[in-house]
């Protein structure tokens, strides 16, 4: 039992094992925080480097959050004022924060791949904190946390992921995180942002242009941010229209049928009243505030397991 | 230790306590906690994983029985207290702990099946002293087998076992294994004398 690796990359190549593995941790992590010391001295003595070549605040902050509560020691780099604008290769900037002593990396970067090709180079644990189109992985599991704790299980509920599938990492991860652990996955949106043949990608992920059609099957609603600045390359005609089609608030999810128990999440930040209107995001069915303090604990799930899971020391 | 104990080649060399034994070790346990501490008055006991669970509800019971009070229990996981992360091959799962009363001020019962080093209960005073700042803390063992590595020593010891460290003491409780006894097992030469202790 454990995690056998150094590095958390992605959930494609996860097994379920290692995924239910994480969920199950991330539960007396989560307990902790409610607790007067919030933090456990595991990790003492351990330092976390946050490298971020994409500007993040929140997921940021939840590593540092993740970090400190196992007692860890939090360096963040911010690459605006590093070496990097010297021309330091990522390569190079990773094995000057191993040899100052990094146990783990947690890299955000806008290159797809990018902690992949760190990991193979360094020996410190990489973790990534979102590349380029490609994967989010500790988003993914707090939104797979998420929903167990909701539901109390992943296996067969249908959740659909609604909006720009096309560029989103977030999404990605959980395609492969909710069809690992039996969840039925439905991509919604316009074809320019869930293009057609998507779907032969994700085994067993389906398509639908049409919310109104699939709303009332599901049993939960990931809302992914819309990127506007897409807008500008014709991805979609208006904000306008978009909502018109696509955004979710408590009168359309009445009007259109979806089960009174949906469970409506959103990675954030959000943009109110384009994907999702406020009164939804702050209301009872929404699971948005709860997505961000478990973000933290499954956080801490993943630098526990992986502190563990290096045997060759 | 008894996951070992069950799959690998073990022999069982000596029964130390059998259900009789088990229980009037506890009956004395109990007299012994109430006289100590005058009554049960401002008593919350609370077991380590996984078997100090089990031995804290009975101590509870057989305190409540002599006083009329039965004294609130809590479970205790010290996984993410311990010192020797990096050492342990596997992690152990974490437990719930749950500790359904106000930890501050309050005179602690600390119940366990075994002590050895003594790491595991300097972990598991760590993990109660970050709930709250109890008034005492006191310790009650089924076993002390000594070859003790910290400065610890129980209040409340059901047996004391002299045993050398290529020995594992077992004990059997009927709600996690099915049985009532307490066993020492001993390993062929050549495993890790500390690995058991570690897989508690």
């Amino acid at each position: 039992m454990g995690l056998q690796r150094k590095d958390l990359l992605g959930l494609e190549h996860l097994t379920r094992a290692e995924i239910e593995l994480i969920l199950e941790t991330a539960r007396p992590m989560l307990a902790v925080l409610g607790r007067p010391v919030k933090k456990y001295p595991t990790l003492r003595g351990r330092i976390m480097v946050n490298l971020f070549y994409e500007s993040s605040t929140r997921t940021r902050t939840s590593f540092e959050l993740a970090a400190k509560a196992l007692s860890a020691d939090v360096v963040n780099i911010a690459v605006a004022t590093s070496a990097v604008v010297k021309g330091e290769s990522l390569v190079d900037t990773a094995r000057t924060l191993e040899a100052l002593g990094a146990d783990w990396i947690v890299l955000r970067h806008s290159s797809s791949g990018a902690p992949h090709l760190l990991a193979r180079q360094v020996r410190a644990g990489v973790i990534n904190a979102g590349d380029g189109l490609h994967e989010h992985p500790t988003q993914g599991l707090l939104d797979l946390f998420t929903l167990l704790r909701r539901k109390g299980r992943i296996e067969g509920l249908r959740v659909g992921i609604v909006g720009d599938v096309l560029h989103s990492r977030v999404a990605r991860s959980d395609i492969w995180g909710l069809t690992r652990l039996g969840a039925q996955v439905v991509l919604i949106g316009p074809p320019t942002l869930v293009p057609p043949g998507i779907e032969k990608l994700f085994p067993g992920v389906e398509v639908s242009y049409n919310l109104r059609e699939v709303l009332p099957s599901l049993d939960a609603v990931q809302v992914l941010r819309l990127q506007l600045e897409r807008q500008k390359r014709g991805l979609f005609p208006s904000v306008e229209e978009y909502s018109r089609f696509y955004r979710l608030d408590s009168e359309r999810l009445r009007d259109w049928r979806a089960k009174p128990d949906l469970v409506v999440m959103h990675p954030g930040p959000a943009n109110l009243g384009v994907e999702i209107s406020e009164e939804l995001a702050n209301s009872p069915q929404s699971a948005i505030r709860e997505q961000v303090q478990n973000g933290v604990a499954v956080r801490m799930a993943v630098l526990y397991l992986l502190a563990g899971g290096r045997t060759e020391e | 230790m008894s996951a070992r104990a069950a799959g690998e080649n073990l022999v069982v060399k000596a029964q130390i306590l059998d259900e009789d034994g088990i229980r009037r070790a506890l009956v004395r346990m109990a007299h012994e906690v109430i006289e100590r501490n005058r009554g049960v008055e401002n008593i919350g006991i609370v077991g380590i994983h996984t078997r100090g669970i089990p031995l804290a509800m009975r101590l509870a019971r057989e305190i409540g029985r002599i006083e009329g009070v039965t004294p609130p229990v809590g479970t205790l996981d010290i996984t993410l207290y311990r010192d020797d992360l990096t050492t342990i091959a596997r992690q152990p799962v974490i437990r719930e702990t749950k500790v359904p009363f106000e930890v501050e001020g309050r005179r602690i019962l600390l119940v366990d099946d075994v002590i050895y080093t003594g790491r595991t209960v300097r972990a598991a005073m760590d993990a109660l002293i970050d709930l709250g700042r109890p008034r005492v803390i006191q310790l009650a063992v089924l076993v002390d087998r000594g070859h003790r590595e910290l400065p610890i020593r129980p209040d409340y010891v059901g047996k004391n076992v002299p045993t050398s460290q290529r020995e594992i003491v077992s004990v059997r409780l009927r709600e996690t294994d099915g049985e009532e006894r307490v066993v020492i097992l001993e390993r062929p030469a050549g495993d890790d004398d500390r690995e058991a202790d570690r897989v508690v």
